[in-house]
């Protein structure tokens, strides 16, 4: 299998992530070069093999819905890269 | 009295104890040696003139009952800490600072740990040289030009060349025990659900575990001890009766039935390596511990495995970083302008190779091929262990297929790089603990690592047995500090 130009474009669309063609080309190259190394496990017969999803095959605990950290409005909107009063600012998305 | 920084992190938590030496002396001698050795590049952020306060702080009114009392620490940046800026080694959290405490933080704090700073990684972890942060490659201190090993390679550097008593990194593929391997020092990554990943950034949540690096097995016993707990705020926590790991420490292995497996033994593995292992072999027969021929059939499958795995845990975990609410953001026409600019200039090319290939192995139409069929596969690698372990206690074989390579070396090759973590993977994949202990030198003179590694939760078991190699070993590390003029 290879991977071409248009889709490493499609992938870097769906990760949002830009990259121009020189970019997408190199990319492409290593992405070729990886994925020759993962085909290596169409050698093996999964078909009765359930997925391992988790480690830790136990159910996840419930706790209780409970504010822990309060007050703590300030210091959040600090690490934010713009923002307006108690709100983040991001480029219009309505026209 | 020899230096202070000369000391094991037991020895100094001795002395403190004893009133032998203050927090604040212990303190300033790391800070003091940091400083100077800037050149090694281990430092991301540094807390100094912060950690010689809260060392005076101690030293007041000292509480000799914490386990490490008033004792300096610098940890890897990828640990969140309250008011201490967090990067990740990425562009990306640049400049980020946490509004809360990472738990295996919190629990060094509460037991009298004072951090000192903030050390370099690969960026998210995602490397096995140190050579991705956004922040600088990392020297090893074994010698100039040399990888550290990755992803924990600041946290390697800083223990070998003595700028903290003991770190802690954390391990998803090897990046606490490959490192460990290259410096010459002792590394840990603890059974899935053991540490909490509470404010750990996340790379790959189904193999991440945090895990501590040290000098020696003694002192790993300690902190291990002080890391692991159950922990309500990590969904997979589990809950399991954490031992006294220092106490219980003991050489004794009579009888415990010990695995070589047979798929370890790769093509083109350096002499040394192989020696190494035979050496193992013996001091474990001579201390009465049985060795027993094993074998774990889909080794070879673990590498593809996790480049399936990881790579599509990264990609949804990495999903969060959009430029909105904290981190670095660059300006767009539009909403998805402006995600697409950060996203391309915050993250480096590693990162970005990762979160692409993760995209594309959970992307419509390739799901059930790559993603579904890596799970499957890593059921068999994790069945592979099972079936092994009901024969032997424990499975020994060497850390890394090589000892530290130049840097630059690997860099524009993935797969050549990957490859160095082939005896590392499969134990994250089967969620396993395992340990790194330096046990020998190549002919460059660059240390190599044996690993064992234990039953789920079965920490105890893998320290006694790493105990009783290092005792027959006796491994020293020969460090120069040719990087101070």
């Amino acid at each position: 299998m290879t991977i071409d130009l248009k889709t490493v474009k499609h992938i870097s669309k769906l990760s949002r992530i830009s990259i121009d063609d020189n970019k997408a080309k190199k990319l492409g190259k290593d992405l070729n070069s990886i994925f020759s190394f993962i085909e290596k496990l169409n050698e093996l017969d999964t078909k009765n093999t359930e997925p391992l999803t988790s480690i830790a095959e136990t159910t996840l605990k419930l706790r209780k819905d409970e504010i822990k950290s309060e007050n703590i409005r300030e210091d959040i909107l600090k690490n934010s890269p713009d923002k307006n009063k108690d709100f983040f600012v991001v480029p219009k998305v309505v026209e | 009295m020899s230096n202070i920084i000369d000391l094991k992190l037991v020895e100094l938590v001795d002395k403190i104890k004893k009133k032998e030496l203050s927090s604040t002396e212990v303190t300033i001698d790391f800070i003091e040696r940091s400083k100077k050795s800037k050149k090694l590049n281990a430092y991301i952020s540094e807390n100094y003139e912060n950690a010689i306060k809260k060392a005076k702080i101690f030293d007041q009114k000292p509480d000799f009952k914490k386990k490490l009392p008033g004792i300096p620490i610098a940890v890897k940046d990828l640990f969140c800490t309250k008011n201490i800026r967090t990067t990740a080694g990425s562009k990306i959290l640049e400049n980020f600072v946490p509004t809360y405490e990472s738990t295996v933080t919190q629990n060094i704090l509460d037991e009298g740990g004072i951090i000192i700073g903030k050390l370099n990684c690969d960026e998210f972890a995602m490397g096995s040289s140190n050579e991705t942060s956004y922040f600088g490659n990392v020297q090893n201190p074994i010698s100039e030009n040399l990888v550290p090993g990755g992803s924990s390679g600041g946290s390697s550097s800083a223990l070998a060349a003595k700028l903290t008593p003991a770190t802690i990194g954390t391990d998803t593929g090897g990046s606490i025990r490959q490192p460990a391997s290259f410096t010459g020092t002792v590394g840990l990554k603890p059974t899935y659900g053991s540490c909490s990943r509470y404010g750990i950034v996340a790379f790959a949540s189904s193999l991440d575990q945090a895990g501590p690096m040290t000098h020696d097995v003694k002192d790993c016993s300690l902190m291990l001890e002080i890391m692991s707990n159950y922990d309500t705020k990590d969904s997979t926590s589990v809950e399991f009766k954490r031992e006294n790991y220092l106490d219980n420490l003991n050489e004794n292995i009579k009888g415990k039935k010990i695995g070589i497996p047979k798929e370890y033994r790769v093509d083109g593995m350096p002499k040394e390596i192989d020696e190494l292992w035979e050496k193992g072999i013996e001091i474990i027969k001579k201390n009465g511990g049985e060795i027993v021929e094993i074998s774990l059939p889909n080794t070879n499958y673990a590498l593809p495995t996790y480049y399936i795995v990881a790579p599509a845990e990264a990609s949804s975990n990495l999903a969060r970083y959009d430029g909105v609410k904290y981190g670095f953001r660059s300006k767009g026409e539009n909403l998805i302008d402006m995600y697409e600019k950060t996203r391309s200039e915050g993250f480096g090319d590693e990162v970005k190779r990762r979160i692409m290939i993760g995209t594309y192995v959970l992307s419509s139409g390739y799901y059930d091929a790559y993603y579904l069929k890596a799970q499957k596969v890593r059921r068999l690698i994790k069945n592979d262990f099972d079936e092994a372990y009901k024969k032997v206690d424990a499975i020994l074989t060497p850390s890394t297929p090589s000892s530290a390579f130049k840097i630059g070396e690997k860099l524009n090759d993935p797969v050549s790089m990957y490859l160095n973590d082939i005896f590392t993977v499969p134990i994250n994949l089967a969620g396993l603990p395992a340990i790194s202990i330096p046990a020998g030198h190549d002919k460059k003179g660059y240390p190599l690592g044996l690993q064992v590694i234990g039953k789920a939760f079965d920490e105890q078991s893998i320290l006694n047995i790493a105990f009783a190699l290092e005792k027959n070993i006796s491994f020293k590390n020969n460090i120069t500090d040719w990087w101070i003029k």
